[in-house]
């Protein structure tokens, strides 16, 4: 009865992802006095899992499964926790986690609670705390049945190294024709640069920058921290920038550790958004624009002055301490 | 082609968050609901596939008859027929099962669902839905084409798009993109003069259980107040964010 974590890969390599939710897996574990497996397909090695807490990686190696299919991943993710007898699954909040999880929890007869932020507060009744009402609240949800689905909000819960060893163990699940109702024909999808979902920092910036010709400055700065960028919704709307790149309520959510948000006035929907990223910075000529109540740092200026001036300090500053 | 569109109905977006009973109950007072923006894309797409190509659109949704004006606001938009299944909707596999009969009963060939309601953002009801009806299933739906029995379907994924290849029946959890902004509906007079004689129909819950419950709720902790720097002295803020907040 051990708690089964799915540990994401991308081309072989764990994702920084899949090491926060063995992290998590592992203290669930703690808490009900059993063990992590962690379930991966094609991963290239499982080593690097045990730092994190897997005690256990059934590694699935399967050329039909070398590309993510939300079904067949399902399929074989509830197989793992049927052969573990797993009362507990744990998933990331990926987009690809977040696609097969409804087909999972039905697979599984699990109840399933998503965006959980914390290790669970009690194990019985099972409770886990999640976001609510897009990151406006929190809610106390209780699980009722025997086995137990929880997806993990990105950044939530961190990495916590653990010692020990994990025992690659070789899974083949069966896979059925009838997984593959749905076929991927074509990823479109930019190698070289960092995704909103995976950033540790964000730079996203809103209509204050006059015209999408202006974005240089903020695509260098993201470059100069390693970032993400990221817009508000109206800038997404009239095409300066591309759909994928909307954050907010009704767009992509943000948990960065850091967020720089350059002329945005930080009205309630783009906030409700990015108010999990933990540290959060606000540069705008305006000081009664809303976000400096939402902000932990701000700056209030012109973004064509400041932004360029802040990518030379970051550059020195890059320099002292490489 | 029958299309079925499942529709949350939400707090608007500029809502204040507040609850009630101890904390147990979200409180509506002063609260404007409206159609979960995600089930709006999906609703004008539809709306789309009934004018390009031929199709009815019927509209449901799992509540009590406080929703009724956010499922007539969906007929005036142009769908057929309403459908509320009158129960509470209690948590995510209640609301599937829910519609999962309805889904079964009317016998529709796409079923398109919003990628997350923003109320309690679940994003659980599209792909329980459509496991629990054994139809094929696209989440974070960008762009969707029906030819004849097969369909086109892209998805954002983290850091770009897949295009897919599927067949009906087909459950779609919709978002933004399925069609432009510029493109959504608003209700004209006729259009909700036309609503109000379209049928709303109310059936009753099947039997199912729910496997969650909010038990409580609580509010983010509130802000201390935020630190200026001078636009002067940017070598403070870098600072700030390396020593103090630990974030480069
Ligand atoms: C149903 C619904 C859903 C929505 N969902 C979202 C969502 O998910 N995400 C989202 O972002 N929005 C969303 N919105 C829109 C939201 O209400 C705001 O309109 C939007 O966030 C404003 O974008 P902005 O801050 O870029 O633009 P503005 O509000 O126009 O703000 C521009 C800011 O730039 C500042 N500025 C101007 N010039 C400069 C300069 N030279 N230097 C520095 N600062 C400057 C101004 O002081 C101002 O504060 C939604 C709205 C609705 C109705
Ligand atoms: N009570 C409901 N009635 C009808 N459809 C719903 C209901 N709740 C959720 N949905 C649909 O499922 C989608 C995702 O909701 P959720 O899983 O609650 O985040 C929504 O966008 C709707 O399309």
């Amino acid at each position: 009865m051990s708690v089964l974590v799915y540990t994401e890969t991308e081309n072989g390599v764990f994702k920084k992802a899949a090491f926060e939710v063995a992290s998590y897996a592992k203290a669930v574990a703690n808490t009900l006095g059993t063990t992590v497996t962690a379930v991966a397909f094609n991963a290239n090695s499982t080593g690097d899992l045990a730092a994190y807490g897997a005690d256990k990686v059934l590694n699935i190696k399967n050329d039909q499964l070398s590309d993510f299919n939300a079904k067949a991943y399902a399929n074989a993710i509830k197989q793992a926790a049927q052969k573990e007898d797993a009362k507990v699954v744990i998933i990331s909040s990926s987009a690809d986690s977040k696609f097969l999880a409804g087909l999972l929890a039905i697979g599984l007869n699990a109840g399933y609670a998503s965006n959980v932020v914390s290790a669970p507060e009690s194990a019985s009744p099972f409770t886990v705390k999640r976001t609510a009402f897009t990151n406006k609240a929190f809610s106390f949800t209780e699980i009722n049945t025997d086995v137990k689905l929880i997806g993990l909000s990105k950044n939530a819960f961190g990495l916590v190294e653990a010692s020990g060893a994990a025992a690659e163990e070789a899974f083949e699940p069966s896979v059925a024709d009838s997984d593959f109702g749905v076929k991927t024909t074509s990823v479109d999808k930019a190698t070289d640069k960092v995704t909103i979902a995976d950033a540790e920092v964000v730079v996203s910036a809103g209509r204050g920058m006059k015209g999408p010709e202006n974005w240089g400055m903020i695509e260098e700065l993201a470059d100069v921290l390693g970032a993400a960028t990221a817009c508000s919704k109206p800038v997404s709307d009239m095409g300066w920038r591309p759909h994928g790149e909307h954050v907010g309520q009704t767009g992509k959510p943000v948990a960065s550790n850091l967020y720089i948000a350059i002329g945005i006035s930080g009205a309630i929907q783009h906030l409700a958004g990015i108010n999990s990223s933990k540290v959060k910075v606000v540069i705008n000529n305006d000081a009664e624009a809303p976000f400096f109540k939402a902000a932990d740092y701000g700056v209030v200026g012109d973004a064509f002055e400041i932004v360029p001036s802040l990518i030379e300090k970051l550059k020195q500053f890059k320099a002292q301490n490489a | 082609m029958k299309i079925l569109v499942c529709i949350s109905h939400v707090p608007d977006t500029t809502s204040k968050i507040n609850f009630t009973d101890g904390d147990t109950k979200f409180d509506t007072n002063g609260v404007q609901f409206v159609i979960n923006p995600n089930d709006e894309f999906g609703l004008t797409r539809a709306m789309w596939f009934k004018e390009k190509q031929g199709a009815s659109v019927d509209v449901v949704n799992v509540g009590g008859a406080e929703t009724e004006p956010t499922l007539r606001k969906a007929l005036a938009i142009g769908a057929d027929t309403a459908i509320r299944v009158n129960a509470e909707a209690t948590d995510g596999a209640f609301v599937a099962k829910q519609l999962a009969k309805v889904a079964q009963d009317g016998g529709y060939d796409l079923i398109i669902a919003g990628r997350e309601s923003i109320d309690y953002n679940g994003g659980m009801v599209p792909g329980m839905l459509a496991e629990l009806i054994g139809a094929n299933f696209v989440n974070t739906c960008i762009g969707l084409e029906v030819d004849g029995s097969n369909a086109t379907a892209t998805r954002e994924i983290d850091g770009g798009k897949e295009t897919s290849t599927t067949s009906l029946p087909l459950v779609v959890g919709g978002q933004k993109g399925l069609v432009e902004e510029s493109d959504l509906r608003i209700p004209n007079m006729r259009g909700i003069m036309m609503a109000r004689k379209k049928p709303l129909n109310v059936v009753e819950a099947t039997d199912a259980s729910a496997d969650s419950s909010a038990t409580k709720f609580e509010k983010p902790a509130p802000k201390g107040a935020v630190k200026l720097v001078d636009a002067g002295n940017l070598d403070e803020l870098v600072n700030l964010l390396h020593t103090e907040a630990k974030v480069i």
